[in-house]
């Protein structure tokens, strides 16, 4: 087993570019389950989640699981495949894949609550169709030592050996968030405190419907 | 783009404010949390120095983790203690209702908020788990949502959400004798597939919808994140309306009228306009089970595994995945495959409905040789019911074990879960690899009463042929 990323490297502020070496994992539907098993949500923090992520896949796999294989170790980008984190809303699952050491997803499509917990964190998914995903795996899986370099504000990525570059898409709305630095929305939430009482103050069953 | 449907409306009605990023702040009218999803959320929550906003409409109970033979504390799995602990003492900090263990009203958090009356159409509801979905049974706009979001309800009661697109899933005639709301759902994913409900929010609607009952409704709903929705509904009709007058939180005397009046004003007009639809026909569709992997592997009782021909070629490399994985050949049939543990329970068929179906397959019958058998009621009000039916009675008769309520092995965080390659006949959600405890364990989909079913015969049976006898 590997250890997690040092804590002070977690997302922090404008999130503009992540740069590393990029990690494939080949496959459709891969759910929160298998990227982190239902015996490790027993807990109050998530400390220890990075040793743990992908854990039964892993030890299937007997040090063959690519988070296992040592060219990988220190990856930041991770390439998947379709509807990459299906299944229970476990936060879990982006906070293990982040505490191993992942700043970034890049895959053909992801399920709306594992997308949503990792902009919630500051991890950028992004999207490529299927064709260009099979190419950027293909380059990436060719030259494991290769660095990939993914800036949000163009939604493009490069790497440098062999040199070449794609164009994936990330919508306005979650660009704008990571690169304002402001994809940990809770302040802006509490700070429309009149919005929220005038939004209050038009459902009746806040009330129970007293009239 | 949609218009006039409910969830139109609902979304309108809740809109806080539209955010920089280009998502909307939503308000969130009903926040069901529980003991797994919530720790971490309390702490970035004193964190960031905030409070709880609105404490009273926030409703806490403990399901995921808690054993479901002995409940007494402390648990014997110090960790589980430690989880509870930190529940309590969350909401006795900020004054948030716990419905706990003996109460009289804890269980599956899907299964509590409703049948208390906490769930009411035209809501907006929120819980750290997948399949809050069920609440939309009720015409709620319900979805589930991660830790850092369970966070930002408890300080703002109000989510940064986009707005879906809404797929209409109509349904003619009616489910045959034998044939439940789990079949009916399972074969909308099995045509649909897993991934389709993506950026979808799925109304349920047509003549064989409007005949469901409230418990029913609940079940197709819950599973509509199963096929990718995040979140299903139904529009509330006199069905609702009934199950709800009287339960503990629902409105009463003059406000219950006023009540009716602005849910009845909330459903799918007949010229709303939807982004999609898809049409089925009940008559048609046979008990169901799962075979695979993913819930939308699915087929018929009487159907065999599907061969890679008969499969999608986008899907081959995951049904092959799933040959390998539950040791089944394609061209196997389902029906005669032997199962070793059968499971009644979770959120999607934990309810009083589900455990008179299984029971009437159960009665007079006996569990086959080699078979754990167990029915964990989704609630101690559930339990309560059952028990005054004597269900837990003809259970016991036939060799079931009759359990303390609790999520139990649809996630196995608690004791209760398959070793080793055991393959489990259960009547929950998922048939994920490695979903009930063990990594290499096996899981087939299917009805409560299909689960009674394998339960008394020792492999998979339709439970039609059981039925007619
Ligand atoms: S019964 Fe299963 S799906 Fe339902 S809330 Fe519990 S763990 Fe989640």
């Amino acid at each position: 087993m590997t250890s997690a990323a040092p804590a002070s490297a977690l997302p922090a502020g404008p999130i503009t570019q992540v740069a590393g070496r990029a990690l494939v994992l080949r496959g459709d539907d891969i759910d929160t389950d298998r990227i982190i098993p239902a015996r490790f949500l027993k807990c109050v923090t998530f400390d220890g989640l990075g040793q743990q992520v992908f854990a039964d896949d892993r030890i299937e796999l007997q040090g063959a699981h690519p988070f296992d294989r040592p060219e990988h170790q220190g990856a930041r980008l991770l390439l998947v495949n379709r509807n990459f984190g299906c299944g229970s809303s476990r936060e879990h699952a982006p906070q293990a894949l982040m505490r191993w050491g992942i700043r970034a997803v890049i895959g053909e499509s992801f399920a709306e609550i594992f997308y949503g917990n990792c902009l919630a964190l500051g991890i950028p998914c992004l999207t490529a169709s299927h064709e260009l995903m099979l190419a950027i795996q293909a380059a990436a899986a060719a030259e494991p030592a290769a660095e990939f370099v993914l800036e949000v504000a163009t939604a493009s990525l490069r790497c440098n050996q062999p040199a070449a570059s794609w164009e994936l898409e990330l919508p306005p709305g979650p660009r704008q968030m990571l690169s304002t630095g402001q994809w940990d929305g809770t302040g802006q939430l509490v700070a429309n405190g009149t919005a929220l009482a005038a939004t209050a103050a038009r459902l009746p069953y806040l009330t129970n419907f007293a009239g | 783009m949609s218009a006039g449907t409910l969830y139109d409306k609902v979304w309108d009605l809740h809109r806080v404010a539209e955010l920089p990023s280009g998502s909307t702040q939503l308000f969130i009218g009903l926040h069901l949390i529980h003991e797994v999803t919530t720790p971490q959320a309390f702490a970035g929550l004193r964190d960031l120095g905030l409070t709880v906003l609105h404490p009273e409409r926030t409703v806490a109970t403990v399901d995921h983790i808690v054993p479901t033979t002995s409940q007494a504390r402390p648990f014997a799995d110090p960790l589980a203690e430690a989880m509870l602990e930190t529940l309590e003492r969350n909401c006795a900090d900020y004054g948030i209702t716990l419905h706990g263990l003996g109460s009289g009203r804890q269980g599956i958090v899907h299964v509590i908020a409703p049948e208390l009356g906490l769930t009411q159409p035209g809501m907006t509801v929120a819980c750290g788990d997948s399949h809050t979905s069920t609440h939309g049974a009720f015409g709620a706009i319900a979805f589930g949502i991660g830790t850092s979001q369970v966070r930002d309800v408890l300080a703002s009661q109000s989510l940064a959400m986009g707005k879906l697109k809404v797929r209409r899933i109509w349904v003619d005639g009616q489910l045959q004798r034998g044939v439940y709301a789990k079949d009916l759902v399972l074969h909308v994913i099995r045509s649909l597939g897993v991934k389709a409900g993506v950026g979808y929010a799925y109304e349920f609607a047509g003549p064989a919808i409007a005949a469901l009952s409230m418990e029913e409704r609940m079940t197709l709903c819950n599973m509509a994140i199963e096929g990718g929705a995040r979140c299903g509904y139904v529009n509330p009709d006199a069905t609702t309306f009934a199950y709800l007058e009287g339960r503990p939180y629902a409105p009463a005397g003059a406000a219950w009228e006023r009540a009716v009046a602005w849910w009845q004003s909330l459903a799918s007009g007949a010229d709303a306009v939807f982004d999609d639809q898809v049409d089925f026909d009940a008559t048609t569709i046979a008990p169901t089970i799962t075979w695979g992997i993913t819930p939308g592997q699915g087929i018929g009782v009487n159907e065999a595994v599907p061969s890679l021909e008969q499969t999608e070629p986008d899907e081959r490399p995951i049904a092959e995945e799933a040959y390998r994985y539950m040791d089944l050949a394609p061209g196997t049939p389902i029906a005669g495959l032997a199962v070793d543990v059968c499971f009644i329970g979770s959120c999607t068929n934990g309810r009083l409905s589900d455990l008179q179906a299984a029971a009437a397959v159960a009665k007079g019958r006996q569990v086959a040789a080699g078979i754990t058998a167990f029915v964990v009621p989704g609630s101690e009000q559930v339990a309560a019911a059952a028990e005054a039916e004597g269900l837990d009675e003809v259970f016991r008769q036939a060799g079931f074990q009759w359990r303390e309520p609790g999520c139990s092995m649809c996630l196995a965080m608690n004791p209760d879960r398959l070793e080793g390659r055991q393959i489990s006949a259960s009547s929950s959600n998922r048939n994920f690899k490695g979903r009930q405890g063990s990594a290499t364990g096996r899981t087939l989909l299917m009805s409560p009463a299909m689960v009674a079913a394998a339960a008394v015969s020792g492999h998979v049976a339709d439970v039609r042929l059981l039925l007619n006898e």
